[in-house]
Formats: C-alpha cells, sequence, structure tokens
C-alpha cells in the first residue's frame, strides 16, 4: 500500500464533509433544491464543482432536481442530490425510476422533524422506513447512517462507490445533528480514497444487450452518447430494456434487482458495536442517538450497569448478524431513536423473542440524552429481572 | 431518403408495429422527428431523445438513439441532467399536452426560462389519451372527455405564449396536416441554439374525436387544415376573422446566450479565477 499522506486537521460540520466526501468520491453532477437542514452541502457543491469543470444546477423543485441527476448519471456523471423531508418525500417517484432503470445516484437526505413541514431545523430519524419503502413497488435499496463528521466523508464516498457498483440509488441518511455539527477532522487525501466506477460494456453495440446482468447480477452500463444506442425505461423491461408487458418479465427483473444488493447484504450491512460481550442490556441506536448512547454504555458502567451499544451504521441493508448476535447474550434490547418506532421493527424481527426488545423514543425535537438512556436502561433491568 | 432507408436506418424495425390507434396523428410528428433530425448533421449516436409518459411518450422506444422514457411530465427534467452533463449531445424532447403542461407544466416553463439547448416536439391531441380520454390543459373550453361528461369549464392554455414568455427562444406551432411545414420547424428547431419548442396540433380520434363529433380521424385532419393560419396570412386578418382559429409556422425565435455555453464560459471560468 502506498504511504499515507495526511492532511491537516479542519473543523468541518457534517454537511461540509459530505460535500467533501462526494468531490474526492468522484461526483461531477449535483441538482438541488434549497431546503433546511440539508442546504450547506448544495452551497458547498455550488462553490467546488465548477472549479474541477463539474455541473452544479439548482433546478426548480425537488422533483426536477432528483430527474435531472438520473439523465446526468445517463450521460455518464458520477451524480448527487441533497436534500431533507418533504424534499425526500417528492423525490420518491424519481428514486423508484433510479431502481428499475439502474442508474446509479446518491440522494442524501438529512433527516428533519416530521410529518409535513414539522420542525425544519429540529432534528428527527423519521425518515427510516422511507428510506426503504418510499417509493411504490419492491425495489432494493442501500442507506447509510454516519454518526460523526468523519464518518460522513467515509460514507459519502461508500454510498457513491456503492451506487457505481450495485447500479442503484444509495441514500444517505444524515440527521440535522450530524449534518450540522463541527468536529476536528483529518480527511485522508484524495489518491489514498478507494474508488468504483462504474462497468462499461465490452461487447459491440451489436451483440450488447443493455439489461443482461453479469455474474454479480449488475449488468454493464454505458452512457449516452457511447454509440450503444440503448433504451431506459421505468416500464417492466427484459434483458433488451425495452418493455414487453409480461408479468413473467417483471418476476424476472424485480427478483433481481432485489437479489443484486441482498446477496451483498454480509458485504454492506454492518454495525459498531460497543462492550456488548457482557452487555446485559444492549442498546440499539444509530446517527446522532448512538454518540449519547455510548457516552450512557460508559456512565452506566460505572454505575454498575452492565450496558452495551450496537450502531447500526447502514439502515438497508440491516446489520442483521449483529442484532443476532446480542439477542442471544443479552437480557434485553432497547432501541432508542428519535421517531415513534421504526428501526425496533427490525430489531424485533431478528431478536424474534430471544431478548425481550423496548423502544426509548422521543418526537420532542430533542437529541435523546445519555441519561434517557441509563433511566430507560434501569427500568428495563427492573422489568427483566 | 426513401421511406424505408429513413426507416431502417432511423427506426428500431424490429419493434415495430406501433402501439398508436388507427388514425392517430402520433405516427406523422414521429415520422416529421426523424426527418427533420436527417435534414441536420447531427450524429446519431449523439442524440438522445426524452419522453414523459403517455401515447406520444412511447415514440423514443421506436427510435434507433439513445432513448429515455422517464416518469410522468418529467422529460425536461431529465433531459436537462442529460444536457447539461453532456453539452456535446443533441437532446431531444418528445412530450404531449397533458405530459408537458400540467405535470410538467413546472419543468416546461423553467427549461424555457433557462433557454438551456434542448428541442422539445409536443404532441398536442387535446386528451389523455393513454388513460381512456380524460381533458388536459390543452383541451379546448366547452369540448367533452371523459372527466368532462358535461364539458369542460377550464380555460385551455396557449402554450405558445406560455414558453414565450417563459424564455423559449424558438417557439412555432404546426399541425399533423401540415407535415411538411412540420419537418422544416422541427429541423429549424433542432439547430437553434437554445430551447426551442414545437407544438404540433393533432388528432385522437378514438378518445377526443369520438366524444366531440369527429367521425373520422378525415374530419380532424380537415379541421386542423381549416382551423391553422399561417403567421403571414393571419397578419391580414381581422380579430372577428381569426377567431376561433390558431396561428401555425415559426412564432417567435431569438438569440440569448444558451444555458451550458454561459456555464462554462461565465461559472467555470469564474471559478477557476481565469475571469473576475
Amino acid at each position: 500500500m502506498a504511504a499515507k499522506t495526511k492532511c491537516k486537521a479542519q473543523l468541518l460540520s457534517g454537511n461540509e464533509a459530505c460535500v467533501q466526501g462526494a468531490l474526492v468520491a468522484g461526483i461531477r453532477f449535483f441538482a438541488g433544491y434549497p431546503i433546511t437542514p440539508s442546504t450547506e452541502v448544495a452551497e458547498g457543491l455550488a462553490e467546488e464543482l465548477p472549479k474541477i469543470g463539474g455541473r452544479f444546477i439548482q433546478m426548480e423543485d425537488e422533483i426536477a432536481s432528483m430527474g435531472a441527476v438520473i439523465g446526468a448519471s445517463l450521460a455518464g456523471l458520477k451524480s448527487m442530490t441533497a436534500t431533507s423531508g418533504p424534499g425526500f418525500s417528492l423525490k420518491q417517484e424519481n428514486i423508484g425510476f433510479a431502481a428499475m432503470t439502474e442508474v446509479p445516484c446518491v440522494v442524501v437526505n438529512v433527516q428533519r422533524y416530521g410529518p409535513s413541514t414539522g420542525l425544519p431545523t429540529s432534528p428527527a430519524q423519521g425518515d427510516i422506513m422511507q428510506a426503504r419503502w418510499g417509493t411504490h413497488g419492491d425495489h432494493p435499496v442501500v442507506a447509510l447512517m454516519p454518526a460523526s463528521v468523519r464518518e460522513t466523508f467515509d460514507l459519502t464516498v461508500e454510498a457513491v462507490n456503492l451506487a457505481e457498483e450495485l447500479r442503484t440509488p444509495v441514500i444517505i441518511l444524515l440527521d440535522e445533528v450530524v449534518g450540522h455539527m463541527r468536529e476536528r477532522v483529518e480527511l485522508p487525501a484524495a489518491e489514498d480514497v478507494e474508488l468504483f466506477n462504474r462497468v462499461k460494456p465490452t461487447e459491440s453495440p451489436d451483440t450488447f444487450l443493455p439489461y443482461k446482468p453479469a455474474a454479480n447480477l449488475v449488468p454493464p452500463m454505458p452512457a449516452y452518447g457511447d454509440g450503444y444506442r440503448f433504451h431506459a425505461t421505468g416500464l417492466v423491461h427484459d434483458e433488451t430494456g425495452f418493455p414487453c408487458g409480461k408479468g413473467a418479465d417483471g418476476n424476472t427483473l424485480v427478483r433481481r434487482l432485489q437479489a443484486k444488493v441482498e446477496q451483498r447484504q454480509p458485504k454492506i450491512a454492518r454495525a459498531e458495536t460497543f462492550q456488548t460481550e457482557d452487555a446485559e442490556i444492549v442498546i440499539v441506536a444509530a446517527g446522532s442517538v448512538a454518540r449519547s448512547a455510548r457516552a450512557a454504555v460508559k456512565e452506566a458502567r460505572a454505575q454498575g450497569i452492565k450496558l452495551g451499544l450496537v450502531r447500526p451504521i447502514t439502515a438497508w441493508p440491516f446489520p442483521e448478524e449483529a442484532i443476532d448476535s446480542v439477542a442471544q447474550t443479552a437480557k434485553a434490547l432497547i432501541v432508542a431513536e428519535m421517531n415513534l418506532g421504526q428501526m425496533i421493527l427490525e430489531v424485533e424481527r431478528i431478536a424474534a423473542g430471544r431478548a425481550p426488545v423496548f423502544g426509548l423514543n422521543r418526537i420532542d425535537a430533542e437529541l435523546i440524552t445519555p441519561e434517557d438512556i441509563i433511566v430507560r436502561a434501569q427500568e428495563v433491568t427492573n422489568n427483566v429481572r | 431518403m426513401s421511406v424505408k432507408d429513413l426507416v431502417d436506418r432511423y427506426c428500431r424495425v424490429d419493434k415495430l408495429p406501433h402501439i398508436w390507434c388507427p388514425g392517430c396523428g402520433n405516427g406523422i410528428i414521429m415520422g416529421a422527428v426523424i426527418r427533420a433530425l436527417d435534414k441536420t448533421d447531427f450524429d446519431q449516436d449523439k442524440t438522445v431523445i426524452v419522453s414523459g409518459i403517455g401515447c406520444s411518450s412511447r415514440a423514443p422506444g421506436y427510435m434507433n438513439f439513445d432513448t429515455l422514457h422517464t416518469t410522468h411530465g418529467r422529460a425536461l427534467a431529465y433531459a436537462t441532467g442529460v444536457k447539461f452533463a453532456r453539452p456535446d449531445l443533441n437532446v431531444v424532447v418528445l412530450t404531449g399536452d397533458g405530459d408537458c403542461s400540467a405535470i410538467g407544466g413546472n419543468h416546461l416553463i423553467h427549461a424555457a426560462r433557462r433557454n438551456i439547448d434542448l428541442t422539445v416536439v409536443v404532441f398536442n391531441n387535446s386528451i389523455y389519451g393513454m388513460t381512456g380520454g380524460q381533458f388536459s390543459p390543452l383541451t379546448p373550453a366547452h369540448s367533452y372527455a371523459s372527466t368532462a361528461p358535461y364539458g369542460s369549464i377550464d380555460r385551455n392554455f396557449d402554450l405558445c405564449k406560455l414558453v414565450q414568455a417563459a424564455g423559449g427562444t424558438y417557439v412555432a406551432r404546426s399541425t399533423a396536416y401540415h407535415a411538411r411545414q412540420l419537418v422544416n420547424l422541427i429541423a429549424t428547431g433542432l439547430n437553434h441554439k437554445g430551447f426551442a419548442f414545437i407544438e404540433v396540433v393533432t388528432q385522437c380520434p378514438m378518445y377526443y374525436g369520438r366524444r366531440n363529433k369527429f367521425p373520422s380521424p378525415v374530419d380532424m385532419l380537415k379541421w386542423q387544415q381549416e382551423h391553422a393560419v399561417p403567421v403571414k396570412a393571419a397578419a391580414k386578418l381581422s380579430p372577428e376573422q381569426m377567431a376561433g382559429k390558431f396561428l401555425i409556422g415559426e412564432l417567435h425565435r431569438e438569440e440569448a446566450p444558451e444555458y451550458t455555453a454561459v456555464y462554462e464560459t461565465d461559472v467555470i471560468a469564474k471559478a477557476r479565477g481565469d475571469i473576475n
């Protein structure tokens, strides 16, 4: 491995780190629409992309931004948009189009309090299920949940790489706290960051089938203008890319779309575990809430409560193995989230009764604190004793 | 080039015959787009045809280019992404009256406002055909549709005026009947550097004609012949004589900075410090 050059320390917000990650990952097209608390991502890329010949466009609405991103990706550029709650809702139809036509793209959703306009500058984690099921029909989804500024950089790079590798939309589920908080970070030099570029076809246009999958179930992807004259449609299509109107082709296509992500679940899905080995109670928390949970684990252990933490880094695919493991060893699991219970449904499904699962939910626009978690852990301890 | 040669070169012959109903004007318009493309110097491999959803938006599937059949109303947003990402590509948008003026209306005015170099051909058949004949923003007021069984009370758009007001720099209208004029207007639009918009009044005998006392497609074409007035001829007519008629021909043309070009000469140059 080449010697790593370390850049000097910087004070960055999560949204700014997302901009840096996007640039290093090779994003060269951004289309967006102003919305709090994600706007800094657009502002940062408006400034930086033109310097490297990249393209920034502010579209007339969220729907148009998503459409432009897909068009640009089909034209060969690594493409991204950023939004928040209401805007994420508006983008859903075109996210489904990208899943169906297998167009790589990254959607940053800095989650804010909802539903509707809600509390625009207040944090929430209410979009975990929307990220999975926001667009209609069965479809694959990859969604990543950073908990720090540095991790926002790393996961932005990973999101771009996964989108390119899997030819599917990848969502970065930031929350308002991670998006806006500032931390001291040392970002890696661009040359030390591993990148993935979509695989282009090697076949001649005469024999090329644009939706014929390779062994990894992902079809190679030419760009418009490469001479392949291919058709992209949101209609059910066969390997030629053209609509066929047959249910059997839908069955083949949608199952493959699902499988290309599912079969990589062990590689993509992951969680960080902290002091779970001997933990009697395990907190499951992601994003900014995981920061409180980590502090709570330390504090609780000082008080003699054996607390541990599983921090899902990927929302989708969900890190089943990490939950499966603590469900076998812990007396109870507590899912702490800034919503009324979304991630808990996955935890309950995987725990399958082996350990009782409790919720800790706040929707008063305040971050769940370490104290909240310790109090809940004490309640649960008494409950399961 | 003979019709057979045009079809062999520019159509995906294995995808024909098309899905359109007997008497539909969409084939005439697709043919005009192909003839217009043939008259220009664009490279077939560097031309992308983008559409939304509806009868008209099925046309790209039959055309031998890079093609993109997007979501309802969003063709111009996708096309903007393609063109802005790759300004060297020639991007053509085929859309319908409902697709482009109702659900896609916002994208239409903003694409026109930017003056991005797209050529848009609207197949205006006055109806939502694919869904079985509901009224659109271009359905003439007081005509009948499945969702206007007592006649539509909605006032209809003059889409050409809208696009010109929004900043479109080439605006033209023709009809399926005036097929030769249509080819020339589309070809001029293709060569125009900026947002080019061509509305084509066409017939939907199945869902518009049957409900609105047009016994056959020929009657609808005759209606187009009788109600379309060339710009020059209209200049000699009184408002009374023009009542109920519509203009065809080149309605507006101006030279104005094109979006992707200005991005290069202005934004990128400033960002790189080449100019202040």
